[in-house]
């Protein structure tokens, strides 16, 4: 039992924090308050997801929980002499996290929880609303879940953006002896962290979210792929689900229902490509992650050959929120066909990197400047990559853009899975455009042609103009092979890896066609 | 795919005799074992060194400087991606986004995390390891 008189201080064990320091703060404080002979009872949390405050510690004070940071174990002492126990000031004091600017104009339903809770605590987990969603779900049976789930408009946070419902509905008509449902975990764009800060921080969430689908699909086995890359997360979430296997949330007769789910984690090796859906259930399958022609689709021959719900990690997390508020509620949020919120992730050369939970319809320059602030090295910005590796690269003449799956498409971009990665001005983007292409070498899964020969090739091309070499001609070639790449590669790795190509191309033209001198000078300023 | 990863973190690399092994055992050919092996760039054919460096090379860390960071290690080092260092302790891969974007430049030394690393960070991180910390 937790003494009456001890502090609770949180500490967050998100990996982005113990890469900064959040380990050596918690002893330290153990360390301090032993030497003081105060009762404090640490509490490891997920992140709220304010990275550049990290090591963000936030003290149980009679005012609410009073943040501090960026905590170093150095400053451990003159906290506790300043008297943070109370709440008291310190250059370091943040204030109540909700009144927080980053915070406050926040619209936090995935993410409700990351951060506030012990991720390892059913009680805790059902204390902020959890189970909820499932015990509703329940009551109005699998067809009005599936209906409900249409309702709220909600669309697969993967990328593909295709309306979570009517996948869900397939499945759920598709006679089989067995369904799957799995949870595209394997979160491999840059400047993306969201699952894995679910993963990490709110790791029933996503349990509750896939037993919802079980229910509502008709489906007994799920499956969350994560990644090697993600050591920490995958342990938390082992963890979680050995926690709700023995709380009965997990198995046969779940709370009792009648209802049966069984989930499992796999990890994925390193292969970016696996985050494919069918590239994905090929490894599931203990396979290369090679992808499969479509159709047949997933949805009708998935995993074993079974119907197979594939959602992301994010629509997942989502569904207990839809079910327990109502899916109007969730409905409500958002802008023309993009409903609800997105946990947008900010990050790369950004003041106030983090999770941004928003409705959709913020413009980008809104999220760049006004919320993320511009950039850490106080230089201007130069381009923002949105939507991971595959995303074009969009330069701030275009910052009116709202966030919105559609107005993206209409400027050749993508929204992907939330990322946005922010460049200063001393960024080369024709050095950019060869990594795209670089990357799309290293990763093809080596299927189709385009993707497997003409990465290769159009890294080569680059490399011809980087040199100064026919760069007329080869910037045509280039136009050209990413044409062949977009229409002709089989999934999105190829089809897509044209989207920073070009992107760069059509508004960076100054770094492709200005190369001759090794010397050249960076450029003076953003456009 | 378990097994496979269980045979890495007990080597360090799966190693060519578990090919004909694992092949009986799941009832698959020789030529498949070893497809599936090359296929992820998890698992390794020889062993590395003790302790394995990843630093990001996505763009998250590019845009941080993370370019410069790791060019400049492995010139020190002496070492090309994947490169091992002559006394068989250190080696430096690459490592396609860790999640710690929005902290870059980042690394995974032996399984623990940094972030925002510059040159005098992750020098420091390299020679603890290579003076042995407890590899967690």
């Amino acid at each position: 039992m937790v003494d009456a008189m001890s502090t609770r201080i949180f500490i967050p064990r998100d990996v982005a924090a113990l890469a900064v320091g959040a380990d050596q703060v918690a002893r330290a404080v153990e360390a301090q308050a032993a030497a003081l002979g105060v009762a404090v009872t640490i509490v490891r949390t997920g992140s709220r997801g304010l990275f550049w405050l990290e090591p963000m510690v936030e003290v149980e004070t009679p005012l609410g929980r009073i943040a501090y940071g960026p905590v170093q174990a150095g400053d451990v002492a003159a906290l506790f002499a300043a008297g943070w126990l109370t709440g008291a000031t310190h250059p370091l004091r943040v204030g109540r996290p909700e009144d927080h600017p980053f915070l406050a104009r926040q619209t936090r339903l995935t993410f409700a929880r990351c951060g506030i809770v012990d991720p390892l605590s059913v009680e805790d987990y059902k204390a902020a609303g959890g189970y909820r969603g499932l015990a509703k779900a329940i009551e109005a049976g699998g067809a009005a879940t599936v209906e409900a789930v249409t309702k709220s408009g909600l669309r697969g946070r993967g990328g593909a953006g295709f309306p979570t419902g009517i996948k869900w509905k397939t499945v759920r008509d598709a006679v089989a002896d067995q369904k799957y449902i799995v949870c595209n975990a394997d979160e491999g764009d840059s400047g993306t962290f969201a699952d894995r800060m679910i993963l990490e921080g709110d790791p029933f969430c996503l349990i509750e979210g896939m037993t919802i689908a079980g229910l509502a699909v008709g489906a007994t086995r799920g499956y969350i792929y994560s990644r090697s890359e993600y050591p920490h997360a995958n342990a938390t979430m082992r963890a979680a689900l050995d926690i709700a296997r023995a709380a009965g949330l997990l198995g046969r007769d779940i709370l009792g229902s009648g209802l049966e789910f069984h989930l499992e984690l796999r990890v994925g090796a390193g292969a970016y490509v696996c985050g494919e859906e069918t590239a994905l259930l090929e490894s599931l399958e203990g396979k290369r992650g090679v992808v499969r022609a479509k159709p047949p689709l997933p949805a009708l021959k998935g995993l074993f050959g079974r119907p197979t719900v594939v959602n992301n990690l994010l629509s997942l997390a989502t569904i207990p929120v839809i079910m327990d508020l109502g899916a109007q509620y969730y409905a409500d949020f958002g802008m023309g066909r993009s409903r609800g919120t997105m946990p947008i992730q900010l990050a790369g050369n950004v003041l106030h990197g983090g999770l941004f939970e928003t409705a959709f319809g913020l413009t980008l320059g809104e999220i760049v400047m006004e919320v993320g602030g511009g950039t850490a090295s106080r230089r201007p910005v130069r381009a923002v990559q949105a939507g991971g590796p595959l995303g074009a690269y969009l330069p701030p003449s275009q910052f009116d853009t709202p966030y919105d799956y559609e107005a993206f498409a209409a400027r050749d971009a993508l929204i992907g899975h939330g990322g946005l990665v922010v460049f200063d001005d001393t960024v080369d983007m024709a050095h950019m455009a060869r990594f795209a292409m670089e990357f799309c070498a290293e990763e093809s899964c080596g299927k189709c042609t385009p993707c497997r020969i003409g990465s290769t090739r159009g890294a080569e091309v680059v490399d011809r103009i980087l040199a100064g070499r026919d760069v007329a001609a080869n910037i045509a070639l280039l136009e050209d092979l990413c044409n062949t790449m977009k229409f002709g590669s089989l999934c999105a790795l190829g089809g897509f890896t044209p989207y920073p190509v070009l992107s760069a191309i059509r508004h960076f033209p100054e770094d492709f066609h200005t190369r001759n001198s090794p010397g050249r000078p960076l450029p003076a300023a953003a456009e | 795919m378990p097994i496979l990863h269980a045979l890495q973190e007990t080597f360090g690399h799966v190693p060519q005799d578990a090919i004909p092994l694992l092949a009986e055992a799941l009832n698959l050919s020789r030529a498949d074992v070893h497809g599936i092996v090359s296929f992820y760039h998890d698992f390794k054919e020889a062993p590395g060194g003790r302790h394995v460096v990843k630093l990001c090379r996505a763009e998250a860390c590019q845009s941080m400087g993370g370019h410069a960071l790791a060019e400049g290690l492995l010139h020190r080092l002496g070492l090309d991606w994947g490169g091992t260092t002559g006394d068989g302790q250190v080696t430096i891969e690459p490592v396609y986004c860790l999640g710690l974007c929005a902290c870059a430049p980042a690394a995974l030394i032996d399984g623990r995390p940094l972030g925002r690393l510059n040159r005098e960070r992750l020098d420091a991180a390299v020679n603890e390891a290579r003076n042995d910390w407890s590899t967690p």
